[in-house]
């Protein structure tokens, strides 16, 4: 988002029936007015306003010992607005809690924007907007970003690459193989709403009550479990794939199994409406608000209570424990009493969830 | 969730697995085939094979549709795809079903295909509207449960004067599949060696009725029993079935009285028959050639039937050399006989049709149950 404000245009972008055309990404005059009327209008900040190749950062200096964290993630969402948010908002928390599940406090995000021609301006600015209100509420700032326009039928609207700078002080060591044997596997809240909500959007169906989006920044509540004192051998949240990828990624990095109970997983009951209709299973569904914490068994109840305090973890639970299991299984008690494994989902349930 | 909840409550479950297990003879053994695929995979989501005695076996059917599609079928829809520039509508489950030339509808697709995913034939109808200046063709695969919205389909497509939409139309039917798999003298040592009775398919039966069915009874002595999707009424039919036995009865019962009925929805049944009519021989993976076990278009209809429209020849592939899925339809063989079983194929590179569906028994073993192997080994 480089680029210096020249005065004197004889037309403001018009934001109400304007659309994207190929000179909004050429790198001339066109493209710095959009920067500036648009992007630097709602995420500008004092490093956005450097205007350089690169932008000067602080860190470590008001933080403490500490590293930083990096994330990144390309966000493709089809339809781009969705009950309980769009595709803005959705760039700002995909990426921010990714930084957050780390541990880390997330500071600073970059965000490349793929714009396809003709793409209404007055959706542009809407998303934007979106983002600058998610990144406020986060806490975080647009320090660097980019912007490129494709031809028509090339894009599909707005594609948004985003990336998350954040702060991990000492001793904060979280991780995908830290999980032990005996430890308590938590999840912050229902599971499915965001992949429901898309799907329910996507395909008209038409639910009495709106299933909405969880799209949400997660770095208030992981601060407050941090704060907790429990003893958390990690946390991630479980977009793509769901809650059943996500600990099997566990499972496989910390050499572990998981067995959980079916009867103890928080989904909405017009989640799993949805989803009997749908054919689909809500341990698979992405969640863009939701997070899995492992952490020592004894502690559990302090961390719960922790997370319950906290309104993105009110509904936090117990879904299961971490067993010793060399072929690193995933499996439930479900709730007929039987049981079975939760495995990865082989192909594509719902492509450009996010 | 209401009206769902109720079929899969664990207390429910707990009282018929005692029932089972107090009423299963230990000196005897009972093996019962679910013909159905979905009941294949509600059998292995729910866990039921670990609240029923050791003497009591499941053994899986060929009644998923999409593992008894033959390869050569698969084939002929590709081909529609990428070299007539026919717009291809298929259900999700068909697009990973292997076919020949290492391809897939999936691959098709990625190599430039227009191959859309569709919930209902009705959204196949809806993409023919919007495509005026493109042939549409649904692949209609399916037991006789999916045959009637096929039947209505080409009937409001006749009347609203679709001049592109057509169907090729391999929708399949249970009651002469079960006929040749009891006709098959049974093989010592597999499976289904000892089957004593069926586990029927209740959405079949809310359009067939239970009546079609009687012959397995009559004829072959043995008992079936029409059973719903929930685990409850799996779990109850299997207990039906073993006082059936104990009993020494062979009868056509119905644990899906809620929607199930001796004629079936007769409505339904006049629509498919004004449509369609028996093929005398269709292929089935795993089975083979199966008389009188498929429909077609009738002629009157033949305008829609993508066989007459395109003149697409049929042609037989056979199946990978290292495949089980033919024995394993016929319950003859366990996914875990077949040596590729979740190492060569899994379900991200499936090698035979058992391991693509959710349905099939191979996917639902290698997803849902694997760790009873690890456990056995």
């Amino acid at each position: 988002m480089s680029g210096t404000v020249k005065k004197g245009y004889a037309r403001p972008l018009d934001l109400k029936h304007g659309r994207v055309d190929l000179s909004h990404g050429g790198g001339g005059r066109a493209m710095v007015q959009l920067i500036t009327e648009l992007f630097a209008n709602h995420l500008g900040n004092e490093y956005l306003a450097q205007g350089n190749d690169g932008t000067v950062l602080p860190i470590g200096t008001s933080h403490g010992p500490g590293r930083l964290v990096v994330s990144t993630d390309s966000h493709v969402v089809s339809p781009l607005f969705f009950p309980g948010g769009d595709i803005g908002c959705l760039s700002v928390h995909g990426t921010v809690n990714d930084v957050a599940v780390m541990g880390a406090t997330p500071l600073y995000l970059t965000a490349g924007f793929i714009l396809e021609e003709g793409f209404p301006l007055a959706d542009l600015a809407r998303i934007v907007t979106s983002m600058a209100r998610a990144a406020a509420d986060a806490g975080v700032k647009l320090v660097a970003g980019d912007t490129k326009v494709v031809e028509q039928g090339k894009g599909d609207g707005v594609f948004i690459t985003t990336t998350g700078v954040g702060f991990l002080p000492e001793g904060v060591c979280l991780g995908g193989d830290q999980a032990r044997p005996g430890d308590a596997v938590l999840v912050s809240g229902h599971i499915g709403d965001h992949g429901v909500a898309i799907m329910g959007r996507r395909e008209n169906l038409s639910f009495d009550a709106p299933i909405q989006s969880d799209t949400a920044a997660l770095n208030g509540l992981t601060a407050a479990m941090l704060a907790s004192g429990a003893r958390l051998r990690l946390m991630r949240d479980p977009t793509r794939g769901g809650l059943a990828a996500t600990l099997n990624e566990i499972a496989h990095q910390s050499g572990v199994g998981i067995h959980l109970d079916e009867a103890a997983i928080p989904v909405r009951p017009e989640v799993e409406a949805a989803c009997e209709l749908l054919g689909l299973d809500p341990l698979n569904i992405a969640n863009e608000g939701k997070l899995i914490a492992v952490c020592a068994a004894e502690d559990a109840d302090a961390l719960l209570g922790a997370m319950r305090a906290h309104p993105q973890g009110r509904d936090a639970t117990r879904i299961g424990r971490v067993t010793d299991d060399p072929n690193r299984f995933v499996q439930m008690t479900t709730r007929l009493g039987g049981r079975r494994m939760v495995d990865w989902l082989a192909g594509e349930q719902l492509p450009r969830i996010c | 969730m209401k009206y769902v909840d109720e079929f899969r409550d664990g207390e429910i479950a707990k009282n018929i697995a005692a029932h089972i297990a107090a009423e299963a003879d230990p000196a005897r053994r009972y093996a019962f085939m679910e013909f159905c695929g979905g009941h294949t995979h509600a059998i292995s989501r729910y866990g039921v094979p670990d609240l029923l005695p050791a003497n009591v076996r499941m053994v899986h059917g060929p009644g998923c549709p999409v593992c008894v599609l033959p390869i050569g079928r698969i084939d002929q829809v590709i081909r529609l795809a990428t070299q007539r520039n026919v717009i291809v509508c298929t259900y999700a489950d068909t697009l990973r079903v292997p076919a020949s030339d290492n391809l897939s509808l999936m691959r098709a697709k990625a190599r430039g295909g227009d191959i859309r995913m569709v919930y209902s034939v009705a959204d196949a109808l809806k993409v023919a509207r919007d495509n005026p200046g493109r042939e549409v063709m649904f692949f209609a695969i399916g037991f006789e449960t999916t045959t009637p919205p096929t039947a209505v389909a080409i009937l409001q497509a006749r009347a609203e004067g679709l001049k592109n939409f057509s169907a090729l139309c391999c929708h399949v039917l249970t009651p002469p599949a079960m006929r040749h798999l009891l006709d098959a003298p049974p093989i010592p040592g597999t499976p289904a060696e000892d089957l004593a009775g069926f586990v029927g398919p209740a959405h079949v039966s809310t359009v067939i009725g239970s009546r079609p069915y009687e012959f397995v009874a009559a004829d072959y002595g043995k008992p079936v029993v029409i059973a719903g999707f929930e685990p409850l009424d799996v779990m109850q039919a299997i207990l039906m079935l073993i006082r059936q036995v104990n009993q020494g009865r062979a009868e056509v019962e119905n644990e899906f009285t809620r929607a199930v009925t001796r004629e079936g929805n007769l409505k339904a049944q006049g629509l498919v028959n004004e449509v369609l009519e028996l093929r005398e021989s269709f292929e089935w993976r795993g089975l083979g050639q199966v008389p009188f076990s498929a429909l077609r278009i009738r002629d009157a209809y033949g305008e829609f039937d993508a066989e007459r429209r395109f003149d697409m020849p049929y042609q037989a592939v056979a199946d990978n050399k290292a495949c089980e899925c033919g024995a394993i339809l016929r319950g003859e063989k366990r996914p875990v006989d077949c040596k590729i079983f979740g190492t060569v194929c899994t379900p991200e590179n499936p090698v035979g049709s058992c391991m693509v569906s959710s349905e099939g028994a191979c996917a639902a073993h290698y997803t849902y149950g694997r760790y009873r192997d690890e456990v056995a080994a």
